[in-house]
């Protein structure tokens, strides 16, 4: 078995870490060794979160720059700023909804177009699915929900060693029981999205 | 039943770093613990007060981290199992009682627990505390993975008891915050009270007795260096001409590093998991082996110069490098990738791992640095600062402390200009005040005015420095989770038997001869009452209330109404280029407030010239 390097960057209250969380969850599920490690100092505060998960062998608990095999990012800009983390085989999950950084609000930054966002990643890397996850969460009944819609893809292109199933039980397990059907609804819609990028 | 607590040997648990620790020291039996909350430790603490209210384990969470150590080593000088739980810098604060306490050393297990953070991700240095078991003499034990950690934990206890010593456990953020699968143990059963033997010649520390101590201290160290040299903690692993000396999760990088260059066949590597005493005879034998060794370790040489020290004890002339221009920097963490390439480097051999991604071609991304929440009553208290300030044509200084508030560093609040450590607010306001020529306004948050805030507004009140000190109390420890402090209304939490000090009567007590208390989100009134307090010719204390919101959230406090911008707005963004609170954004070129975000705080409503903020009740109904 090989080594899958996995970054998940996301801005504060995305659910980056329970997305991250249920990954973990699944590989225990499923006895595929898995480490994981997490950035969070001040991610109610509106800053980045950032986690690393390495499933298969190995002793790393985090992904250097060059390393990460699949880069999934929850806010357009964030996932432009991990690029680095990417290889030229790299996979790269991104939704287009934008969360504008106060600093653009106040006049210090312009934030990146999105059609050379696409361009860039796609130039770069293997493989770019890029597409509206914050409208599809919100068409399965909670915004907040955009984890799901992203967990949803990034298992439905096979790239990490675990099955859906897993991970579905994983959600069972990590997610309250009332909250349990939106979230459900979100990660299929994401695992479709993965169809039609494929198709 | 908390998780932790989960009495199933053999059974499998993911679990975060923290957690693992605290899963360790209920293993371990530990009976007493205490801390001051930080960054990346406060998840153990966290763990300690939740399994405290429904076990017979002591937790306490103390003013600050000296009095944790003090009231652990009370405890464990009573035979009791203790541990005091601290980040990096906390070590500093309790430095006066460790390097003592070293002397005196205990009789029930100690651990004192240093959360290192290594490229700061949340904290003012990255000092490397592996110094300060070199200093105090005390052994320190370092895990390189969450599963050691969790295993370490009864080690050092038992490694406590076996030489009467507390003993260091020292841990990295990428320990703390990374998650791993342990296997649970069994839960040795707490021993909660213990025996205290008068024994005044030997704790009580005059200068008689600590001569005699400093003796008994080094006999210690002499012991502990020999269970060093046998520890488990210390291993070979290979046997190859090139040596590699690693530490905690440097261990990590080290491992994957040869997997993936190929050369396990050529390497040897020694780790080091019980880092003081250094095992000085297995450190030779192990270069004695070698042909040339690299040092692959965070932070300061540490390892390094004691590897070069006992080589040349042992006459070994090998090449032992490590920190250097082309190899390894002092500054901030090691990764994976940095490890291998420095070992492919070091060693002669080709690196054939592909390249990360050019980025050189990306545009700038506007920088998303953590805010002040939408609502925080910070913003309020600095802009009716700052709004007093102007209205009086003060030019100012702003020394301010380690909180949230730090956070008043970003434009446009623009409110710190100086900061060195936990209270410095106080101390330094003096300074500014007496040599400076501007008006000082120093801000400090309620649970650190507690922790070390209190002898600098003392010493001001004593040297009648004339500064103005803000004191931001919301009502709790915010930035690191909301840890209850003495100030805090423990009914509130549904928590009985503790006591509350009001920091009113503190600042009244020490004889502060100027003492406002203000409403942060009365706006007007609370910048006359500041323009008061700033005119008075001494020192003056200006107590700002209002809990934190996201504390009143997680309490269920009912939360204000949020508003919205009405027909009225002439498009000044005053409420932008004033607050930028992170409910305001920008769309179709004018100001909109997400209802979800806002918090009611009326702060913009206060201060819109145009009063054109107003509340978004009949928007939401409709």
């Amino acid at each position: 078995m090989k080594t899958t390097r996995l970054v998940i960057v996301a801005v504060g209250g995305q659910g980056n870490l329970l997305a991250s969380s249920i990954l973990a969850e699944a590989a225990l599920i499923e006895n595929v060794p898995i480490r994981m490690s997490e950035i969070h100092g001040m991610a109610q505060r509106g800053g980045v979160v950032e986690s690393a998960l390495l499933f298969g062998p190995g002793r790393s608990t985090i992904i250097a720059d060059g390393e990460a095999d699949i880069l999934v990012g929850f806010e357009p800009a964030e996932t432009l700023r991990a690029l680095g983390k990417c290889h030229r085989d790299s996979t790269v999950i991104t939704n287009l909804a934008p969360l504008m950084p106060f600093t653009v609000n106040i006049g210090q930054g312009v934030y990146p177009d999105l059609k050379r966002l696409q361009e860039l990643i796609r130039a770069k890397t293997a493989r770019l699915i890029a597409f509206n996850a914050t409208a599809l969460a919100r068409e399965a009944g909670n915004v907040l929900a955009v984890n799901m819609v992203l967990l949803g893809c990034l298992v439905e292109t096979g790239l990490l060693p675990l099955r859906a199933e897993s991970v579905r039980a994983a959600m069972e397990r990590k997610i309250k029981p009332d909250l349990l059907e939106v979230n459900r609804r979100a990660f299929a819609a994401g695992a479709a999205a993965a169809r039609q990028n494929a198709a | 039943m908390h998780k932790l607590l989960t009495d199933r040997p053999g059974e499998k648990m993911l679990l975060l770093g923290n957690e693992a620790i605290a899963r360790g020291a209920i293993e371990a039996g530990v009976a007493f613990a205490s801390t001051y909350p930080g960054t990346p430790s406060s998840e153990i603490s966290l763990q300690f007060f939740q399994i405290s209210q429904e076990s017979d384990l002591h937790f306490e969470y103390c003013t600050n981290e000296k009095v944790a150590v003090e009231v652990a080593a009370a405890a464990a000088a009573c035979g009791v199992r203790s541990m005091a739980v601290m980040k990096h810098v906390g070590l500093n604060v309790a430095a006066d009682a460790v390097m003592t306490l070293a002397y005196v050393g205990v009789k029930g297990g100690m651990v004192i627990l240093t959360a290192d953070d290594p490229a700061m991700f949340s904290s003012q240095n990255e000092q490397d505390n592996r110094y300060y078991a070199k200093l105090s003499g005390l052994p320190m034990l370092e895990p390189s993975s969450v599963e050691e950690a969790h295993r370490m934990l009864p080690s050092a206890f038992d490694l406590s008891e076996e030489l009467q010593e507390p003993v260091f456990l020292r841990t990295t953020t990428r320990i703390n915050h990374s998650s791993g699968v342990i296997t649970l143990g069994e839960i040795r059963p707490r021993v909660t009270r213990g025996q205290f033997t008068k024994d005044p010649l030997s704790l009580v520390t005059v200068p008689a007795v600590s001569r005699k101590l400093h003796v008994k201290l080094l006999e210690h160290i002499a012991r502990a260096q020999a269970l060093s040299e046998i520890s488990p903690y210390n291993f070979v692993e290979g046997g190859g001409p090139w040596g590699i000396l690693c530490n905690g999760v440097s261990y990590n990088y080290v491992k994957d590093a040869v997997a993936e260059l190929g050369i396990a066949d050529r390497v040897r590597i020694l780790r080091v998991g019980f880092s003081h005493p250094l095992p000085a005879r297995r450190i030779q034998e192990f270069l004695r082996g070698c042909e040339k060794a690299l040092v692959v370790e965070e932070g300061e040489p540490y390892l390094e110069e004691a590897a070069k020290a006992h080589a040349q004890e042992a006459g070994l002339a090998l090449p032992i490098r490590g920190k250097a221009p082309e190899l390894f920097t002092r500054l901030y963490e090691l990764d994976p990738a940095t490890v291998r390439r420095v070992t492919a480097r070091y060693f002669g051999v080709p690196d054939r791992t592909r390249p990360a991604v050019d980025v050189s071609d990306v545009p700038p991304i506007p920088q998303r640095p953590p805010t002040l929440c939408a609502g925080c009553s910070h913003r309020a208290t600095f802009y009716e600062v700052r709004q007093a300030a102007e209205e009086l044509g003060l030019e100012t200084v702003y020394p301010t402390d380690i909180g949230c508030y730090t956070l008043g560093l970003l434009p446009p609040l623009s409110m710190a200009d100086y900061l060195i450590c936990m209270g410095s607010s106080t101390g330094t306001a003096g300074g500014f005040s007496r040599v400076s020529g501007r008006k000082v306004i120093s801000f400090i948050g309620d649970s650190t005015f507690f922790h070390a805030g209190i002898p600098g507004l003392i010493n001001a009140v004593f040297n009648n420095h004339p500064f103005t000190l803000v004191i931001l109390d919301n009502g709790t420890t915010a930035m690191t989770g909301h840890q209850p402090h003495p100030g805090v209304d423990m009914k509130q939490l549904k928590l009985e038997n503790y006591g509350r000090v009001s920091i009113e009567a503190v600042v009244r007590g020490i004889g502060v001869p100027h003492v406002t208390v203000i409403k942060p989100y009365r706006v007007k009134k609370s910048i006359e009452q500041i323009k008061e307090a700033l005119s008075f010719p001494g020192v003056s204390v200006v107590i700002s209330q209002e809990l934190c919101v996201l504390y009143a959230k997680s309490l269920k406090l009912p939360r204000g109404k949020p508003f919205r911008v009405g027909e009225k707005c002439k498009n000044h963004r005053v409420c932008m280029t004033r607050l930028a609170c992170p409910a305001f954004y920008v769309w179709n070129d004018r100001i909109h407030i997400d209802a979800n975000l806002c918090t009611g705080c009326s702060l913009c409503a206060q201060i819109c010239p145009e009063h054109a903020i107003v509340p978004a009740r009949e928007t939401a109904e409709k």
